[in-house]
């Protein structure tokens, strides 16, 4: 949409049919499906005291929760943005076989059912599989502690930082570079000076996307992680428990802190977005 | 959420590599592509490649005696009910999403778009949850409910209404880009021409955007057939009734049987890899239009 078009007053007459039902169709559905539902966490929880509710989401073993859940979400986002920038890099500047498969390889966390990832990375990680076998003789236990949770993390993280990065490197123009180089700077210079400041806003928001969805996932981090409580159990882990236990109040609280969460991060990653647009002239 | 770029044409490589401003000496090409490659290998390559060599670790036989079993084909069948129910509705409500948003101008046009994409910020546990309070034994309609003998959640309905919910975004998020780059144009002319609705939106709007619709509707199926926080939440597990294949695959395996937890898995995968198949398709059919069209 042209700057001209979305000023332009005339747009108020409506030539199009359809506008007033497809808009109700919309607000019904999604107040139906969505908003409605959604509300009823919010509801359930305003049962609660303040002080009842502290008492719930502050319990020492839920803190424990979101020490992991955070704490190996924003690691497991920061090595997607490392490796996420090489892989994005690797697929947009260099030609090598196999490409074509590596590029459409890289949606498989969004098209492999959690379950079916979790499983896959346990055997792997287990101290019998192929990767555990080799690593745990030399100390390092994957399978059944944090870093198992980690490792299910970054999996299911991988496209986002590729799929957001990806594009603004392939539009980047590369008289920029040309202009960079042709003025005496090293490539190393260029990378840091010219191309980082550009990726920047589309860096940071795959970051903040995998970021987003590591803290709420659950399938693929429940089979690997062990569950112990206090030690490897994540957030959504501990509202299942609740729920287990017919608590449904617990696990509304424990809800609330997560969507509160998701909400904050929904606005970031708008801004973000808004940022990217801005920074690199795209009309998103 | 699925990333930008989408029905985006690639790049040729060559164009970097030929260009002595844009190229890294040799050995720092070779190092970036290890740090790579190495690190796909790790992460996609080799639990997918894990999935299909566990589920026939013990042959072909225990193989195809852990897809025939009743249950997991009673899983099957469920799956597909879940997915022909949500992936209908979601088309639907895509393309009317689509259409309001994106050839009308109006006051929350943002804010509703951000709605739209709601679903994809909450945690799938969450998504179960909420329809666990609406409708369960103790929920807002639980009473209700139970004397009228109808059963939501541990039955089907639970298990299509979490889905749907996951899914609400899949279609609609593909369309709106897609048709605000179309602009209105060619729909306002054919309207002026005199075509009623129906007939603009089926000649003139669908042609234009069906890639983008089919894109999105394979990637909806594929979370719909793979859900399992939120249907999890609200299935009850009960064997060969409300088991849908993920869920299958989670008792398999919680039971130790890992031969069959891996066939059912690799299902699931082969899903994965059509989806992954047609989704580059697609890509290359976009592209190819884009092509003939500049």
């Amino acid at each position: 949409m042209s700057a001209a078009t979305f000023f332009n007053p005339t747009r108020q007459t409506r030539v199009l049919p359809g506008f007033g039902l497809s808009l109700g169709y919309t607000l019904v559905y999604l107040s139906l499906m969505v908003l409605i539902p959604l509300s009823a966490v919010f509801l359930k929880a305003s049962t609660l005291s303040w002080a009842e509710f502290w008492d719930i989401v502050s319990a020492p073993r839920v803190v424990a929760t979101y020490q992991l859940s955070f704490g190996a979400s924003l690691l497991a986002a920061a090595i997607n943005a490392v490796f996420g920038l090489a892989l994005a890099w690797a697929l947009v500047r260099y030609t090598f076989p196999g490409k074509k498969i590596i590029d459409a390889l890289v949606d498989l966390p969004f098209a492999l059912p959690t379950a079916v990832a979790g499983i896959a990375l346990t055997a792997l990680y287990a101290g019998n599989g192929w990767l555990g076998s080799v690593l745990e003789p030399l100390g390092f236990k994957v399978a059944f502690t944090p870093t198992g949770v980690l490792v299910a993390l970054v999996f299911i993280g991988v496209p986002f930082v590729v799929r957001t990065v990806q594009p603004i490197l392939e539009d980047l123009e590369t008289e920029l570079e040309e202009a960079a180089a042709s003025l005496g700077a090293q490539r190393w210079t260029i990378f840091r000076r010219v191309i980082l400041p550009i990726l920047t806003p589309a860096l940071l928001t795959g970051f903040a996307l995998a970021f987003a969805r590591a803290v709420g996932e659950y399938g693929s981090v429940i089979f690997i992680a062990g569950n112990i409580p206090m030690v490897s159990e994540i957030t959504p882990l501990i509202i299942i428990t609740k729920l287990e236990q017919y608590d449904y109040v617990g696990a509304t609280a424990i809800a609330v802190v997560m969507l509160v969460f998701s909400f904050v991060m929904l606005l970031a990653i708008n801004l973000l977005q808004a940022w990217s647009a801005r920074r690199t002239g795209r009309n998103r | 959420m699925a990333a930008a770029g989408v029905l985006h044409g690639r790049v040729d490589a060559r164009r970097f590599e030929t260009n002595a401003a844009t190229r890294e000496s040799p050995w720092v090409r070779r190092a970036i592509l290890a740090v790579a490659l190495g690190f796909f290998a790790l992460f996609l390559l080799l639990p997918l490649v894990a999935v299909f060599a566990e589920a026939l670790r013990k042959g072909w036989g225990t193989y195809v005696v852990a897809l025939t079993d009743p249950d997991a084909l009673a899983a099957v069948r469920l799956t597909l009910l879940v997915a022909a129910i949500s992936v209908p509705l979601n088309l639907v409500f895509g393309v009317a999403a689509a259409w309001s948003i994106a050839k009308f101008e109006f006051r929350g046009k943002h804010v509703l778009t951000t709605l739209i994409d709601l679903p994809f910020s909450v945690s799938p546990v969450i998504a179960g949850l909420i329809f666990v309070l609406l409708f369960g034994a103790h929920g807002w309609f639980g009473a209700w409910l139970i004397e009228n003998d109808i059963k939501i959640i541990f039955a089907v309905p639970g298990i299509v209404l979490a889905t749907v919910f996951i899914t609400v975004p899949f279609v609609a998020r593909e369309l709106i880009p897609l048709m605000e780059a179309q602009g209105r144009e060619e729909e306002e002319a054919a309207t002026v021409l005199g075509a009623n609705g129906w007939q603009t939106f089926w000649r003139v709007t669908l042609p234009n955007i069906k890639w983008g619709l089919l894109y999105g509707v394979i990637l909806c199926n594929a979370r719909a057939m793979g859900e399992f926080g939120a249907v999890s939440v609200v299935s009850g597990h009960i064997r060969g009734m409300t088991n849908t294949m993920p869920l299958h695959v989670e008792i398999l395996y919680n039971e130790y049987n890992f031969a069959a937890a891996f066939a059912v898995a690799s299902l699931l995968a082969l899903l994965a890899l059509v989806t992954l198949c047609l989704k580059s398709f697609i890509e290359w059919k976009a592209g190819q239009a884009a092509k003939d069209t500049e």
